[in-house]
């Protein structure tokens, strides 16, 4: 069985975000960018399930410009063995675009198990995976905490509310989106980082159609402003009276 | 002319807030779009909450009902179905656990426009709009749909609920799943029977400076009394001292309470990017020079493990 990691390259989490000069969209330069977390968490699951002898190759595929590649070397410097770039010239603003582009590239793979990231930490929409499995026609577990593979079958434990899980039971082919908990992602030895130059990554344009839906405006949520500060716990009596009589939130 | 679906949520037979919320915000794209508002119930025992869905605006209301158990795949075919019998043109879901994993499997299926966890959504120039947060809030972007079918989903807690005497006339239509390649099994229930922080309308939250798993016994106990849920920094969750799921942050949970109470978080960009848009913000830290001062909308310099016991007294006092 080979796997296909989904990947997105996001900006760094630290990264402040500012809107270009006309306010038409955000402001990307100088940004650090970075494989998107919860991606790595879904890379370093399929090596450990290809380390444990369930599988034999781990295929990334990432969509997005040139500079998506840095991202995709990070996911093959921690041990995935090839890559599909789907080259588009920006970013798309409609998730089901990017799921048909990739969708239309998984399909000619051979693949028993595709794992992403449950969200991108950019748009984070949660969409384009669920989106992936619908097209693809195979059964998905979203938001997936532990996962465990025998032969063909697939059990999922998915992170539901208030900290309740859902064991979802399929076959390969299925989708599965990985979320914090499920593994802690190595980092990727020097070696590897090294080896990481040399594997494949096959670039080929990406098949994207009209666009259900376009980004028309962007903006900056308005900033806090701080607030009345109190010293000493002989204060408390004082703020929760604040909380009911002036915020009205008790 | 452009019908509005919405996929109503139950906790057990009785709808969550979320549902009505949707209601209220389709009622308003309805009147723009010249349409008409339904509701889908699907759940088990859901028949008796049609009038409760009509209260808040719902014409027609589907019912499935006997479905015990979620299931990614049998949701979206049992929407798909009744989005094309009621000739829905946009399709809201609450931007919950089941909004995130069925709603975009639903727009794939219905090659349909989506945007998800909206904070705003609007009809201008007969095309319909929806804001979305991205970078965890520290943007926002507002997108426009094509034409329809659209999906979108709504992030709970943002629309205010106003009441609109719907017909309700209910229309019972198949609870079957279909043929689905993925199974649920089990249904394994969490620790905490709070609220889910996403959904919660106060949150007590706790950072690195508490210390240990055992000391957030306090803020448990504070939560008790305020009906609220339970939150932790990234700083607090990788000490190991709570659990993932109560995690508020950029690579968390993104809430949107009216109350946040903050004990021992110093408040880093990524921690505060998952709960800035709460109402209000009530910071506890010894540190005066915490960032978090600069955001809050009440401050108190002192030791958490002080202030803590004393506000848990003053609000029994009040909510008593």
């Amino acid at each position: 069985m080979n796997i296909v990691v989904l990947c997105k390259q996001v900006p760094d989490t630290e990264s402040r975000i500012k809107l270009t000069g006309d306010g038409s969209g955000f402001d990307m330069d100088g940004i650090k960018w970075i494989l998107n977390p919860y991606d790595e968490y879904a890379v370093e699951e399929a090596l450990k399930i290809k380390e444990a002898g369930k599988a034999d190759k781990v295929t990334v595929v990432s969509l997005g410009p040139d500079r998506i590649v840095e991202a995709v070397r990070s996911a093959l410097a921690m041990g995935a063995d090839d890559a599909v770039h789907l080259k588009v010239d920006e970013r798309l603003g409609d998730p089901l675009a990017v799921a048909k582009a990739l969708a239309a590239a998984v399909k000619d793979l051979d693949y028993g198990l595709v794992l992403s990231g449950c969200r991108a930490v950019d748009e984070d929409m949660f969409a384009v995976p669920g989106m992936v499995a619908e097209l693809l026609g195979i059964g998905q577990a979203h938001e997936v905490s532990k996962l465990e593979i025998e032969g063909d079958k697939v059990k999922a434990f998915r992170d539901i509310e208030g900290g309740a899980k859902q064991v979802v039971e399929g076959s390969a082919p299925m989708l599965v989106t990985c979320t914090k908990g499920i593994n802690e992602p190595r980092y990727a030895s020097l070696p590897g980082i090294m080896k990481a130059k040399r594997k494949p990554v096959n670039a080929m344009d990406a098949q994207v159609g009209d666009a259900k839906c376009r980004i028309v405006a962007c903006t900056l949520p308005e900033e806090r402003q701080a607030g009345k500060v109190f010293e000493g716990v002989e204060k408390v009596a004082e703020v929760v009276k604040l909380l009911r009589e002036e915020a009205k939130v008790i | 002319m452009s019908n509005i679906l919405v996929v109503a949520e139950f906790k057990g037979s009785d709808p969550k807030k979320v549902s009505f919320e949707l209601l209220t915000l389709a009622g308003k794209l309805a009147a723009d779009l010249g349409g008409t508002v339904s509701a889908l119930a699907i759940g088990s025992g859901v028949a008796g909450a049609v009038e409760k869905l009509a209260a808040y605006g719902a014409a027609k209301v589907y019912v499935a009902d006997g479905v015990d158990k979620y299931n990614t795949e049998g949701f979206v075919k049992i929407v798909s179905d009744v989005a094309s019998q009621d000739g829905a043109g946009v399709v809201l879901f609450g931007a919950t656990s089941l909004g995130r994993d069925a709603a975009p499997r639903l727009a794939a299926k219905m090659d349909a426009g989506f945007v998800a966890d909206c904070v705003d959504a609007k009809v201008v120039g007969g095309k319909v709009q929806a804001t979305h947060p991205m970078f965890a809030g520290n943007g926002f972007a507002t997108i426009e749909f094509a034409g329809t079918p659209a999906v979108v989903s709504v992030r709970p807690n943002i629309i205010a609920v106003a009441e609109a005497s719907g017909a309700g006339e209910a229309v019972t239509v198949s609870a079957d799943f279909g043929d689905v390649k993925a199974n649920v099994v089990e249904e394994i229930a969490g620790s905490s029977a709070r609220p889910d922080l996403t959904e919660a309308d106060r949150i007590v939250s706790g950072g690195r400076a508490m210390k240990s798993k055992e000391n957030f016994k306090i803020l448990e106990d504070m939560a008790d009394v305020l009906g609220a849920s339970v939150g932790a920094s990234r700083a607090a969750v990788d000490a190991g001292y709570a659990e993932q799921s109560m995690q508020v942050g950029q690579t968390g949970k993104t809430v949107n309470p009216s109350l946040y109470l903050a004990f021992g978080i110093s408040g880093a960009i990524q921690h505060m990017a998952g709960m800035r848009t709460s109402k209000v913000i009530v910071a506890v830290n010894k540190d005066p020079e915490a960032p978090i001062f600069q955001k809050a909308d009440y401050g108190i310099v002192a030791d958490l493990f002080e202030v803590a016991p004393v506000m848990t007294e003053e609000f029994k006092k009040l909510l008593a």
